[in-house]
């Protein structure tokens, strides 16, 4: 499989701080790559050295087989990005920003491949609209057709779900699936809301604080038939005492909120239901949790195990 | 570079911004000349009162070439203000928008921004100054017609026939727009280390100003320092208007007193201009674009 991003043993430091330590990772032709980890987690600081706006302070970046210090605008004319917010000139109509951009990008500016791209992203209606009077979502949506105006063969879409409504989300995620399988273009995305990385992503790439936790395909990652279950009762510490007493003690998993989680497959929620009444258990709610989420969650938050109902 | 300059040119351009300054300079200059055309000879009287109780002239006093000369004392000393509301918001104004991260994400070299940046920063201190001269000259020479320009000095009075002026309102401009530029080099190296507009506008402000009264007030503490200090340069447009004479005193057509002095400040300007832009790519060049 042919590597669009190639990234070996990135690290950047600011004043006292490791935002990307050692980081390692690469994106095959094709690929929608999603890019997890939480706020901090230097997502944003990869992807901004990814696209030379940030020097790493160690390490190699190669893009289409290019190193991105040697050969940056040869590299820059095949990316389109959108990054953290999609800031564009706020006096100038959608029209004119699409165009300048694109006549920066090195594309010949007509009016029916400005329109295209308008309409591609529902603005053309708003085309002649100064972008002060656009909403979040519109902005957004501005902020992506800049980026593939060009007809970039690599797009790089940092939090592009960011301040937009159900709606606004769900074109994003239908645009970006369509790109990826009808126009064969190679997507990262990163985002903080991990069912929509989900839907859309066939590898990922979760880090924590700079470092790499883990990297695959995203059907690897998780096991589908397994669900987390998460256990409110009233009185947790009882229930959870319980538990562990109970042939339920092996699928106890380690705890963040003031609810316990069991891991097991979905044929043995009816089950476990049964066994709380018969412990005689007041139960709240019982619900299961969507596996990516919890994945993630679970690995990169700070482990506080069951036994903190305990103590 | 071209197609850079032209995007850059049209961003300023489609500001509302960039226009204060063309309607501050018309403002003012309309309302010094409105002025001058009610009650100028009241104010000749006043400001020439002592030489006219020992000279008399003939002809017009008070003539376009004049006015030319009182409006630039007063412009010059505000124009740079205005330059600085476009030049020191070049790179932090793109900060303060976002559209830097999105600039720089394409394909054109940090060095080639910069450049065309500071050309249509550049461009823009031209046409400024290419409005105050039509408006300050030319409006003036229409309104208060042409005669022999007569320019008191501090310990002479100056007397340069007609035909040997409009040379030297040229030199002036052109010697202007070396210190203008100075400005918006000063505004665009301050810009580089800020994400917000007000921060480098003022900042050059008030560099400006500061500069401005250690260069002009004669403290002997302030003059030791004076030859330092660019803003002491930027008003030696003046010695256009300082020609040689001859034994019988009077003015040797197409000279000038003292060239040196306007190359070497100049020189000193086109140094500053260098320097600041030069060190604003050097310190762009390797900044982490985090805003």
């Amino acid at each position: 499989m042919q590597s669009v991003i190639k990234v070996s043993n990135l690290t950047k430091h600011f004043k006292g701080l490791t935002a990307v330590n050692d980081l390692s990772f690469s994106v095959n032709k094709g690929d929608v790559y999603g890019f997890l980890g939480q706020n901090g987690a230097g997502k944003s600081t990869t992807i901004r050295m990814l696209l030379t706006l940030i020097a790493p302070t160690s390490g190699g970046i190669e893009l289409f087989g290019m190193n991105i210090k040697t050969h940056r605008s040869e590299i820059l004319r095949q990316v389109g990005a959108v990054v953290e917010k999609p800031d564009v000139y706020k006096y100038l109509s959608a029209y004119e920003n699409v165009a300048l951009f694109a006549k920066l990008s090195g594309v010949k500016v007509t009016d029916k491949l400005v329109m295209d791209q308008l309409a591609m992203v529902g603005l053309a209606s708003r085309a002649k609209d100064t972008v002060k009077t656009f909403s979040q979502g519109m902005k957004q949506r501005l902020g992506i057709g800049i980026a593939l105006v060009h007809n970039p063969q690599l797009i790089i879409l940092d939090e592009p779900t960011n301040g937009l409504d159900p709606q606004g989300i769900a074109d994003i995620r239908n645009l970006i699936l369509s790109l990826s399988k009808e126009r064969g273009k190679t997507i990262v995305v990163s985002s903080h809301l991990l069912s929509e990385i989900e839907q859309v992503a066939s590898r990922l790439l979760i880090i924590d604080k700079g470092k790499k936790l883990v990297e695959g395909n995203a059907n690897e990652l998780f096991d589908p038939a397994q669900t987390i279950v998460e256990i409110e009762t009233t009185d947790n510490a009882f229930t959870l005492q319980q538990l562990q007493l109970s042939r339920w003690q092996s699928v106890l998993q380690p705890q963040r909120s003031h609810s316990i989680l069991l891991k097991l497959h979905r044929e043995q929620i009816p089950s476990l239901h049964k066994s709380l009444v018969e412990m005689d258990v007041q139960v709240i709610s019982l619900q299961p949790r969507h596996n990516l989420e919890d994945f993630f969650l679970q690995i990169t938050s700070n482990n506080q195990h069951v036994q903190a109902f305990t103590n | 570079m071209y197609k850079l300059l032209q995007i850059e040119l049209y961003k300023i351009f489609r500001r509302p911004r960039t226009y204060i300054s063309f309607l501050a300079i018309t403002a003012l200059v309309g309302v010094i000349q409105l002025g001058l055309v009610k009650n100028g000879d009241d104010y000749v009287n006043f400001v020439m009162g002592n030489v006219m109780q020992s000279f008399s002239f003939d002809g017009k006093l008070l003539n376009g070439y004049l006015v030319c000369y009182i409006l630039l004392q007063l412009l010059l000393v505000h124009v740079p203000l205005l330059i600085a509301l476009v030049a020191a918001d070049m790179i932090s104004g793109e900060a303060n928008m976002g559209t830097l991260r999105l600039m720089l994400t394409k394909p054109i070299s940090r060095t080639q921004f910069l450049l065309a940046k500071f050309t249509a920063s550049a461009i823009y201190t031209f046409m400024l100054l290419v409005w105050i001269a039509f408006l300050a000259l030319f409006v003036s020479m229409f309104l208060f017609g042409v005669d022999d320009m007569v320019i008191q000095k501090t310990n002479y009075l100056v007397q340069l026939p007609v035909g040997d002026v409009f040379w030297r309102y040229v030199g002036a401009f052109g010697f202007a727009l070396l210190s203008m530029l100075s400005v918006a080099a000063l505004g665009f190296f301050l810009s580089n280390f800020a994400e917000n507009s007000i921060g480098p506008i003022v900042a050059t402000m008030s560099v400006i100003i500061f500069f401005t009264i250690l260069s002009t007030m004669s403290i002997p503490l302030f003059q030791k320092i004076q030859p330092f200090l660019f803003t002491t340069y930027m008003v030696n447009w003046k010695e256009f208007f300082d020609p040689k004479v001859n034994a019988d005193n009077a003015v040797i057509i197409g000279s000038l007193q003292h060239p040196d002095r306007i190359i070497q400040s100049a020189l000193i300007l086109i140094f500053h201009i260098v320097g600041f832009v030069g060190a604003t790519m050097v310190l762009f060049k390797k900044k982490d674009i985090l805003s």
